[in-house]
């Protein structure tokens, strides 16, 4: 699998804002059994400073899971995604996400490998509130499996 | 210092609460059928559904909901889940890398499933409660 390294640094268009639902924090939190308050009820969220019920820490993924589709779904830079599987994770915050934001993901190519026949893309999406707020960074590694 | 292991169940029904809720639908993580034909021994959990764990093993030490500063892993090995009530399970355990000036703890984190390990290179850092 190659993919284009002609790709790195490139940066994607802003992402339509995603609006942050109570709801779908709550059904992401219980999806994981994550029974905090903080994760569920308002109240026992702002006695810790926050504007609403908060997001567990890997929840930005849904956000930028579907942000990515933007390179994934890019046909010159040709991923497959049936040979996708994914490799690093990582979440960098500078608060937590809470209900009631809207999010915007700037998704930017850092890194396209190929090494033993696999494809590596690195991609940080730096997401922040429409309003212009940084709220996390978000690096994904995925690889592109060979046909072995 | 240790930390203490805190041990995750997981079953099928976790995975398709997880795909629902998260919008990942890869069938690798419900059918069989997809998940034999590209090579795995079975369905196994989505990668991102053991690292939701590990998060919630990661704030329950912290003791705050909102302690994630910094949250990185690498998958290393597939956590294969069976068709029966039981499922498996996850163990998580950590130590104590460090303790900055600035109040934040860094941990290295050991997430195994039937003994061997599922991540490599997963780290937080969190601000402790007080």
């Amino acid at each position: 699998m190659s993919l284009d390294p002609s790709f790195v640094g490139r940066t994607y268009p802003p992402t339509a804002p995603y609006q942050v639902g109570r709801e779908k924090i709550r059904e992401f939190a219980t999806a994981i059994g994550a029974t905090d308050p903080a994760y569920h009820d308002p109240e026992a969220a702002r006695a810790l400073g926050h504007p609403d019920v908060i997001a567990p820490p890997t929840f930005p993924v849904v956000v930028t899971m579907a942000a990515s589709r933007q390179i994934i779904e890019d046909p010159a830079l040709g991923v497959d995604y049936s040979r996708v599987v994914h490799g690093d994770q990582r979440f960098a915050y500078t608060r937590p996400v809470a209900a009631g934001d809207e999010l915007v993901c700037v998704n930017t190519i850092e890194e396209v490998t190929t090494r033993g026949g696999h494809g590596f893309l690195t991609t940080r999406t730096d997401v922040s509130t429409a309003a212009g707020e940084q709220v996390v960074a978000v690096w994904s590694k995925i690889v592109v499996r060979g046909e072995a | 210092m240790e930390l203490p292991t805190q041990t995750f169940r997981v079953t099928r029904a976790d995975l398709v609460r997880y795909a629902g809720a998260s919008g990942d639908f890869n069938p690798i993580h419900w059918s069989d059928r997809t998940a034999t034909k590209v090579g795995l021994p079975g369905v196994i959990a989505h990668g991102m559904f053991t690292m939701a764990l590990v998060g919630r093993a990661v704030t329950a030490w912290a003791g705050a909901p909102d302690a994630v500063v910094d949250f990185g892993v690498r998958f290393t090995r597939p956590v294969v889940v069976p068709d029966t009530d039981e499922g498996t399970e996850i163990e998580v355990s950590a130590v104590v890398k460090e303790v900055t000036e600035d109040g934040l703890t860094r941990l290295d984190v050991t997430a195994t499933c039937l003994g061997e390990k599922v991540l490599s290179q997963a780290r937080a850092t969190v601000r402790m409660a007080r």
